[in-house]
């Protein structure tokens, strides 16, 4: 086996400088609330999708389905599907909340710190979830510039 | 129905009989065991006295092999550093399996800095060490054979007595991290033959902070103090006698060794029970470790498409543990699962439920219940899950 460096010893002056064990992962009530009780949560039917993409996160297996209705440069309905963990859902769930009803130059500037600061924070090790569905939102967006509706016009 | 425990791997309630028992010693007989002088220290000598009697006879050993700790961490420490650092150990080489708990994995990385070669040796697809592995791997240079008596994490019971013969065959030290054995499957230390066991009181509704090594006379010679000072334990262990949670380890022991038979055959039917339930009711759902020769309490489970840290959390009030919980970006699975090759994508880790003594069937059908809703739950929101149902696949 190979010893990690704050492992083996051989150095003690680091010693009690060990990264402290990865603290207990707590969710405020928000994205209890957003896990337990997603908004927007399944398919548009292929009639409404003028959007849609499958996007995955390759350093945890998080996976993630947006579609995107649009209507007069806006998005009208947008639903997703994520398999993760809490805050993968949480986060995917909250961004469908801040995207919706957005126009597509608005929805292109949702980062994820707005998804964290809309759920009021998120554990540090969770942090990461939230680029999952914004990434998925930018690239819905890119379909549907794809297929021909008229791009946004450049500002 | 309130918060339902389902972690008894993790931790026990604290059973009021062995409350009951310990109480006094936080009050009235507050006195130092150690302290000759007075009745004080008498009346707590004697009842440490008489708790390490109860502990020997439960793991059927000697009062004087009784080595009390602070838990099973320290006995684990005390058993293979403490040994590392006996002048008369021989070579510098430990065996150590890969399912070990963290106690075990860290102290040998430890001494690896301190120039030990450490062989961690593979388990097969249920978490099984073979003793042919052991066999093969002991040198000349090996000085200590420590593998665990049972999982903790998916239940697995080690074929220890057949690993403790090669040791004693081959003049190596055994040692066995036991915590999990003790009050669930028999576990004499003598007739199962290893050299020293690690154990902890409150994984049998005893009290927190006390557990011990038994240290068998053959390999007292064997280990020196980790821990210096007033010379408590025989040496082996110094500090001021924890007296009222040794008094609760005793009676701790006492109780889970005389109810263990009747406990073991309660709790696997309540554990089968549930797996049963959650079987005939969920597709693509997994065991992991073995389905025969597995701790009482113990059921770990995947369910494809569902990952286990929202499926505890789905559950609301019902503790189980992850197997695995994507708690970084690095995502480290839990190093079991990883051993007995379950790596699966789709299964994301696993969720352990752990059951025992005041686990009731209204609670395990309670479980159950809330299991397959979110379960179901998780599936529908999962992009996966469909193709999956289309092409059914095992892991």
């Amino acid at each position: 086996m190979n010893p990690s460096p704050d492992d083996s010893g051989a150095n003690d002056r680091n010693r009690g400088l060990e990264a402290p064990a990865a603290p207990v992962i707590s969710y405020n009530e928000v994205v209890l609330d957003h896990f337990l009780h997603p908004h927007n949560v399944g398919e548009l039917a292929k009639a409404d999708t003028d959007g849609f993409v499958v996007v995955g996160d390759s350093s945890c297996g998080d996976q993630m389905k947006l579609w995107i209705s649009v209507r007069n440069q806006r998005i009208a309905k947008i639903a997703f599907q994520s398999f993760g963990c809490p805050g993968a859902i949480a986060t995917s769930s909250m961004l469908t909340v801040l995207a919706e009803g957005r126009t597509i130059e608005e929805a292109r500037l949702i980062t994820d710190d707005d998804v964290v600061e809309a759920l009021g924070g998120i554990p540090a090790k969770k942090r990461h979830c939230s680029l999952l569905g914004v990434q998925a939102l930018q690239a819905v967006i890119d379909d549907w510039e794809k297929r021909g509706r008229a791009p946004p016009e450049q500002p | 129905m309130g918060r339902i425990y389902f972690d008894y791997h993790s931790t026990t309630p604290l059973d009021p009989r062995v409350f009951a028992v310990m109480e006094p010693y936080f009050r009235e007989r507050f006195g130092n065991s150690s302290s000759g002088d007075h009745a004080y220290g008498w009346e707590a000598e004697e009842a440490v006295d008489r708790a390490r009697h109860q502990v020997a006879q439960a793991l059927g050993v000697e009062g004087r092999e009784v080595i009390f700790t602070s838990g099973a961490t320290e006995a684990n420490d005390l058993a293979i550093a403490g040994s590392f650092e006996a002048p008369n150990r021989g070579g510098s080489h430990l065996i150590i399996s890969a399912v070990e708990h963290k106690s075990v994995l860290k102290t040998a990385a430890y001494l690896e800095g301190r120039g030990a070669t450490v062989t961690c040796l593979p388990v097969d697809d249920e978490g099984r060490v073979r003793p042919q592995t052991v066999a093969a791997a002991i040198t000349n240079e090996t000085w200590l054979v420590s593998i665990m008596a049972a999982n903790n994490e998916i239940g697995t019971i080690q074929p220890i007595s057949e690993i403790a013969a090669i040791c004693r065959a081959r003049g190596v030290l055994c040692h066995s991290d036991a915590v999990q054995a003790l009050g669930k499957i028999p576990f004499d230390v003598r007739s199962v033959g290893v050299d020293m066991a690690s154990f902890s009181a409150h994984k049998l509704c005893g009290p927190k902070g006390i557990g011990a090594l038994v240290v068998t006379d053959g390999a007292r010679d064997r280990l020196v103090r980790r821990v210096h000072g007033g010379n408590q334990e025989s040496g082996l262990r110094s500090g001021t006698a924890n007296v009222p949670a040794i008094v609760g380890f005793g009676r701790a022991c006492e109780l889970a060794v005389a109810e263990r038979e009747a406990e073991a055959q309660r709790v696997s039917a309540l554990r089968d029970r549930l797996h049963a339930t959650l079987r005939a009711a969920l597709p693509e759902l997994f065991l992991n470790g073995p389905s025969e020769d597995r701790l009482p309490g113990n059921l770990h489970l995947s369910f494809r498409c569902v990952e286990a840290e929202s499926l505890a959390l789905s559950l609301e009030d019902v503790a189980v543990s992850t197997g695995s919980a994507c708690t970084s970006a690095d995502n480290e699975p839990s190093h079991v699962l990883t051993a007995v090759g379950r790596t699966d994508d789709l299964l994301h880790g696993g969720i352990r439920f752990g059951l025992g003594r005041y686990t009731t069937e209204q609670e395990t059908d309670e479980v159950a219940r809330r299991v397959i809703a979110a379960v179901e739950r998780l599936r529908s929101l999962s992009p996966l899950w469909a193709q999956v149902t289309q092409h059914p696949a095992s892991p």
